[in-house]
């Protein structure tokens, strides 16, 4: 565990001295508040429209009408900006020679693959923490429920921590950082999308290509339902995504 | 402290060694001599670990590298001929972090890169980045880095590689002042550097080795003569005749201005030949010993390739 912490300490030092982490965070930031100040107003416009009527008046929900459609726009701005962090994680250690640095040191790859996870859910953390400012405006003026925002903060988590462990794989397989963030993308993006497929698909097809898509559990997340089955296959992609990581590192060695 | 026994490394359809066997002795600097693709930095990364073999054993201490990884990594410290650099980190958080991965008690991990910043000479740089130090202070970095935990044995693959004459000097002294402590062997393609620095040799070349031992055993088997090479200011023949009258002189012959004087191991004809010169007054200038060394060696056998 001590090996895991000295690993990742190095990485948020290398993401905080270099700008990486700063602009990542930046970014993100400028996005999410915009997003969110789109959305706010869209919903001021709409909820003055709803109070005329009585019917409609109960049905205004802050949390269904704001804080979904945000959660939805932060999950795609993840799916763009998180391959930026990972993919230098290993492809910079191959290709100006760490690398040989860290494998003749007497830490196991687990722990340096651990590591730099780690250090990415840290960064991940800030991220989603920071945006969290923006409800004080939410609470200041309105009434939103907590739970489903925690949940649905919880349900960007489990996907941001995905996406790293297979930006971690990718970045595993190439000394190239381009590559890496491209085959990380191309990736994540097929698995967003995989569930149209099932429109088309017949039988077991059908549920496989629902259960393995991103969409399906992402969705039950923001709307506040808490399934154990969306956070086991959160949970479970980012197992698989290290896991295959430490395949390629050991099998790269043994060839 | 070191051995390495039938060792045979295949990538692919490439052998990069082939039974490949040696061992050095506690205390002792020993040098893998070789030409470029010789497998020289194939058998340091199986060495340390980075590499696993396909056949045969390699061990440091007492711990075999295969089966005991993490016990002989803790005992190893490794300068790859690439640096292991972090460029965006400096000097002394660069060491901290390595002192960390290598098992330094965290109580202890300042005073150890004190230390090896004050062997190698990196104080005027330690609080700077690596990335803005030139070439010999990021050479002096790499071997801070192998020398940060203390360990009992050093691999150096081409330690003076990429200096300028006076950092290699200050790096074969530094490395000649670890002799006692540490076992190390270092990898070159420089033969004065293994004459200057190192204890034995292990010769080796696509991936077999051609000869191992110390330095004296190995230019003893080949020093079938010994000789000098004398300049004089008077270059007349007489000089090269009357050298020849002297007992146990086998060959006299002048080359360049110079005479080449050669006579059969086990004799000293040194004083006999300068008293020659000095009471003939043929004014003596220059007198150097025929190199008869680990060079003559290593390009016999290089070039040679079969001949042992």
């Amino acid at each position: 565990m001590k090996n895991v912490w000295v690993v990742a300490k190095k990485e948020l030092r290398t993401y905080f001295t270099s700008p990486i982490a700063y602009v990542v965070i930046v970014v993100f930031l400028v996005l999410v508040g915009f997003f969110y100040y789109n959305i706010l107003m869209w919903f001021n416009a709409q909820a003055m429209q709803m109070a005329q009527n009585q019917y409609y008046y109960s049905q205004i929900n802050i949390n269904q009408m704001v804080y979904q459609p945000l959660f939805n726009n932060m999950s795609i701005i993840l799916l763009l900006m998180l391959p930026l962090l990972t993919m230098r994680l290993f492809s910079e250690e191959k290709k100006i020679g760490t690398e040989e640095l860290l494998y003749t040191s007497p830490i196991s790859v687990n722990q340096i693959i651990l590591g730099k996870f780690v250090a990415s859910l840290l960064v991940l953390l800030a991220m989603l923490g920071l945006t969290g400012l923006l409800s004080i405006f939410s609470f200041a003026f309105g009434n939103p429920e907590v739970a489903p925002i925690l949940n649905g903060y919880l349900g960007l988590f489990l996907l941001g921590a995905a996406f790293i462990a297979i930006g971690i794989f990718f970045s595993s397989l190439t000394e190239n950082q381009i590559v890496s963030a491209i085959l990380t993308f191309g990736a994540l993006l097929l698995f967003w999308v995989l569930n149209w497929a099932s429109n088309s698909a017949a039988g077991a097809w059908k549920d496989i290509l629902n259960y393995v898509s991103f969409l399906q559990h992402f969705d039950n997340m923001t709307q506040g339902i808490l399934d154990t089955t969306d956070v086991v296959y959160y949970v479970s992609l980012a197992f698989f995504g290290l896991f295959l990581t430490h395949s390629v590192i050991q099998s790269r060695r043994w060839r | 402290m070191i051995a390495v026994d039938h060792l045979t490394k295949k990538f692919g359809d490439l052998t990069a060694v082939r039974d490949l066997s040696f061992k050095v002795e506690k205390g002792q600097i020993w040098g893998l001599l070789g030409p470029n693709a010789a497998g020289k930095t194939t058998t340091m990364r199986i060495l340390t670990g980075f590499l696993p073999a396909t056949e045969g054993k390699a061990s440091v201490g007492n711990f075999d590298v295969f089966e005991q990884p993490n016990e002989a990594k803790t005992i190893l410290g490794y300068l790859p001929e690439v640096l292991p650099l972090y460029p965006d980190m400096t000097v002394t958080e660069y060491l901290q972090f390595v002192a960390a991965i290598k098992k330094v008690p965290a109580a202890k991990r300042r005073e150890a890169v004190g230390k090896a910043v004050k062997v190698t000479g990196l104080e005027s740089v330690k609080g700077r980045l690596i990335k803005n130090i030139s070439r010999g202070f990021k050479q002096r970095v790499g071997i801070a880095q192998a020398l940060v935990h203390d360990p009992l044995v050093l691999i150096l693959d081409e330690p003076t590689i990429g200096l300028d004459p006076a950092q290699i000097i200050e790096i074969r002294s530094l490395i000649k002042s670890l002799r006692g402590e540490h076992t190390i062997i270092l990898s070159t393609h420089i033969l004065p550097e293994v004459t200057q620095t190192c204890d034995g040799v292990v010769i080796i070349n696509e991936g077999r080795l051609m000869a191992s031992g110390s330095l004296e055993d190995l230019t003893a088997s080949i020093r079938h003569k010994e000789g000098l090479l004398i300049k004089v200011r008077k270059d007349s023949p007489d000089a090269a005749a009357e050298i020849r009258k002297i007992a146990g002189v086998d060959k006299v012959e002048a080359a360049d201005g110079e005479l080449k004087v050669e006579w059969k191991p086990g004799l000293d004809l040194r004083d006999d030949i300068v008293r020659l010169l000095v009471e003939k007054r043929f004014g003596l200038l220059e007198m150097r010993p025929v190199a008869m060394n680990i060079e003559d060696l290593y390009l016999k056998i290089v070039s040679g390739g079969s001949e042992q």
